[in-house]
């Protein structure tokens, strides 16, 4: 497993590439990336994301831990940045191997489920005309349903 | 112990961190203490379904007792991702 909460950017081909070379026994590599989205309107300028440093690492290790319990994975990846980011940035990025796809699949999707609404994290978003904190959607609470 | 702001909580009550000597039993309590101290408190605590705390890096609920807590942190719901 690796988790990394960092300010830097990152090249997600790179780890990606790294990620998945050490084990020959994985048939499946499932990567998501995160994207900061501008408005509709264009008028996004940052996209601020400030965290809690301690928890964060430990709550995205226990998300990480009970994916790998629950399917039969090779490894973890989790990178998410904080700082002031850019439209068109990258934020985060999970990335799961197992032997079939399937798994792969489930767990990268819980991972960003849970890492959404449970890891201490906070996005400011700093417009043309005005900055506020973008609320958490109630449908976000509502996907980690269905993993009970 | 040490009471921790995030996001618009910091922002409304000022700062990011204070040192606070109390003998509440739970974090509600905690948050009773905090509401009677000032209005910037008071306005941040005002309504707690938009709120929700740690306790030494754990979430937990409003109703969790403190004893021993080093560490209790208040935020609005996470956005992560």
């Amino acid at each position: 497993m690796r988790i990394v909460v960092q300010e830097a950017g990152f090249d997600a081909g790179q780890e990606l590439t790294r990620f998945s070379a050490a084990d020959p026994g994985i048939g499946a590599i499932v990567s998501f990336t995160g994207v900061v989205r501008d408005t509709a309107e264009g008028t996004l300028d940052v996209m601020q994301i400030e965290h809690y440093p301690g928890m964060t690492e430990a709550a995205l290790t226990k998300i990480a831990q009970e994916a790998m319990t629950r399917w039969a994975l090779g490894d973890i990846l989790v990178i998410h940045r904080f700082g002031r980011l850019a439209p068109g940035d990258q934020i985060m990025m999970v990335a799961t191997t197992s032997a079939h796809r399937k798994d792969a699949f489930e767990a990268a999707e819980y991972l960003m489920d849970y890492l959404k609404s449970r890891a201490p994290f906070w996005k400011k978003e700093i417009l043309r005309d005005g900055a506020h904190w973008v609320a958490a959607r109630d449908e976000d609470e509502d996907a980690l349903g269905r993993w009970d | 112990m040490d009471v921790l702001y995030f996001a618009w909580v910091r922002e409304r009550i000022g700062l990011p961190k204070e040192r606070i000597d109390t003998s509440a039993a739970t974090v509600t309590a905690l948050v009773d203490e905090l509401r009677a101290r000032e209005e910037r408190y008071a306005a941040a605590f005002a309504d707690l379904s938009a709120l929700r705390v740690a306790v030494d890096q754990e979430l937990v609920d409003f109703d969790a007792p403190l004893a021993g807590a080093r560490e209790v942190a208040f935020f609005p719901p996470m956005t992560g991702g």
